[in-house]
């Protein structure tokens, strides 16, 4: 009896060791593929999750000269200011107007594009327009943004200048509060528009041909056959990036709006990272910078966390 | 649908044809007044041709300095950062691709993480900071070594890849490493491209990064500079830009300024239309996976 208890609890003993030995075996025969790894692994810990202790800025009176771990606790003090401060208002309501205004104007034209491109015959003339609405897309920020005001500008502009010869008054677009959310509009569409087709244009290919066949056979005109044919089979992939996209909704732009910037539109064009950059790296008030952050990043994983959730729910694979 | 070129079809190719010359306008403009002769140039007059040709405004923007200093620097970055780019991302897609690996299962999912939440800009930048990289260009190449997209993009093509291949090279006598360089590498080729592609553009194209980071005007990239040349004139910059905008008694700004624009554009310009298929080749892979 004892004999056999021992026996049992020498193999009780002996299964984690020897469970740890092959882990360690394993991690020995991979050695190789760690040490591949150790670039990119050091990069994700050191820049993406050496930050992430940076956070503890928003709960503490963060001082250069204390460093985070010496600074003093001040608990969530910074987000009830935040809340309090008219200007949370304000970039809260522009997120939100930007981001519809991109729902619902940009959102739909790279369907209608991918369309209107799929519907062309001469395959000389689809690639030669497929080239041209792309090219945007290379530019940077500050080139589209150069370009704008190299359209706009009250000196510069050639839409002033073409105002000027035709006897009109000059319309400051730049500085004219009214202007901003149309033009950040324009140049999003301008800029991506024409790129956002390749992933429409992708499942338009994927459209089984023989049910354009047959809505010709039973006598469908073009509008019909876009209607019944494109449009359905379009929708899975409408469904998915629509749902992406929500869950992106607080990412409106930060570089093309900190660029068309300026005091004067002020009110209509701070958002949470704008304001993130001005208060906290240009001002020096850190804590208040990380707290705007922080509180933009978790409403952000909620968003993006829920749309990627609904979209593997409706059978796709999310992107994550 | 072999019928005959319709009314639909010629609206439809209208349309299509006034959409593309949107597109191109600004950037048409642009070109056409960067190659106007300064002696016929009127600041207030519209002209998308121009009256006579000239590169005197490229001359000039190309001997100032402070313009071939940028131009250097951003070659540089771009250079320096794509190769640190491409090397951590193919080494560490591969490290990962195998699910036999212990652990690799944690790695991705804390990777994927970071996909959907980060610290946001001023814990970075506190970072940045408390590793003296202000001020180096080590400050704009590190923080940006890969990205959890293109990461993840890289290794499901590496899963892809089949088994029996790397076995093959491992009864010859192959470790990881060997076969990474020898088998994968190789493999993965027109992966590579596209992704120098997309990370070289990214580089070229890079400006906040480097304006929080790079407050030396002299170390300043391309970006930096048309910003200050174009975005912030009027206002008091006592910068580098500064040094091209005051200097005109032979130019005018505005014809050097596009001349800046048109130079900063141009190798996305010439290159684009042979590399395009790369790009939207990598589009693709990127869709794939998500």
């Amino acid at each position: 009896m004892n004999e056999i208890t021992g026996v049992k609890n020498k193999n009780q003993n002996a299964v984690p060791s020897q469970k740890a030995r092959k882990t360690w075996a394993a991690v020995k025969q991979h050695k190789f593929l760690y040490l591949l790894a150790a670039p990119a692994l050091i990069y994700f810990a050191v820049f993406k999750f050496g930050p992430m202790w940076g956070l503890l800025m928003a709960f503490k009176d963060y001082s250069p000269y204390k460093g985070i771990f010496g600074s003093p606790w001040i608990g969530v003090k910074l987000f009830q200011d935040l809340f309090k401060d008219p200007f949370f208002f304000y970039m809260l309501r522009n997120t939100v107007a930007i981001a519809m205004l991109k729902l619902f104007f940009y959102f739909p034209v790279p369907i209608f594009l991918a369309i209107m491109l799929n519907e062309v015959r001469h395959n000389a003339y689809r690639k030669l327009v497929q080239t041209v609405v792309y090219f945007p897309h290379f530019l940077s920020w500050v080139i589209t943004a150069s370009l704008t005001v190299f359209a706009l500008s009250a000196n510069m502009g050639f839409v002033n200048k073409i105002l000027a010869s035709m006897g009109k008054e000059q319309i400051l677009f730049l500085v004219d509060p009214n202007y901003f959310w149309p033009i950040v509009l324009i140049q999003s569409i301008w800029k991506e528009a024409g790129w956002g087709t390749i992933i429409f244009m992708a499942a338009l290919v994927s459209i089984d041909l023989q049910l354009y066949e047959a809505a010709l056979i039973d006598g469908a005109t073009r509008l019909q056959r876009i209607w019944h044919v494109t449009l359905p089979g379009l929708l899975p992939t409408i469904v998915v990036l629509l749902i992406l996209r929500l869950g992106q909704i607080f990412d409106v732009g930060f570089e093309q709006i900190l660029l068309m910037q300026n005091s004067l539109v002020r009110d209509v064009s701070e958002i949470f990272d704008t304001y993130s950059y001005s208060q906290g790296i240009l001002q020096g008030q850190y804590s208040l910078g990380a707290a705007v952050g922080f509180f933009k990043s978790c409403i952000g994983l909620i968003f993006l966390t829920t749309s990627n959730y609904l979209v593997k729910k409706s059978g796709n694979e999310g992107i994550f | 649908m072999i019928n005959k070129f319709s009314w639909g079809d010629a609206i439809n190719y209208i349309i299509l044809g006034i959409i593309g010359i949107i597109c191109l306008v600004p950037i048409f403009y642009v070109f056409s007044v960067s190659f106007t002769d300064p002696s016929v140039f009127i600041p207030l007059e519209f002209k998308l041709i121009p009256e006579k040709f000239s590169l005197d405004s490229y001359f000039y923007i190309a001997s100032t300095s402070s313009f071939k200093s940028a131009l250097t620097n951003s070659v540089l970055v771009t250079i320096a950062g794509t190769i640190i780019n491409i090397f951590v991302t193919f080494t560490g897609a591969y490290g990962l691709s195998k699910t036999s690996l212990p652990g690799g299962k944690v790695f991705l999912a804390l990777i994927t993480f970071t996909l959907v939440f980060s610290a946001g800009m001023v814990p970075n930048y506190i970072l940045v900071k408390g590793m003296h990289l202000i001020n180096t260009y080590w400050a704009i190449i590190l923080p940006v070594m890969t990205n959890a997209w293109s990461f993840l993009v890289v290794r499901s093509f590496m899963v892809a890849i089949p088994n029996e291949i790397e076995e093959a090279a491992k009864i010859d006598g192959c470790n990881d490493i060997s076969l990474f360089v020898r088998i994968i590498i190789p493999l993965s080729l027109p992966a590579v491209a596209t992704f120098v592609l997309f990370f070289a553009v990214d580089h070229w194209n890079s400006f906040f990064n480097t304006m929080l980071y790079i407050t030396n005007t002299k170390m300043w990239t391309l970006p930096l500079l048309i910003k200050s040349m174009i975005m912030d004139s009027g206002a008091t910059s006592g910068s580098a830009a500064a040094g091209i905008a005051s200097d005109q008694q032979n130019v005018p700004v505005e014809t050097v300024k596009m001349a800046a624009i048109v130079l900063s554009m141009l190798p996305i310009v010439v290159l684009y239309p042979f590399l395009q298929k790369y790009f939207v080749k990598g589009v693709m892979i990127g869709a794939v996976k998500g």
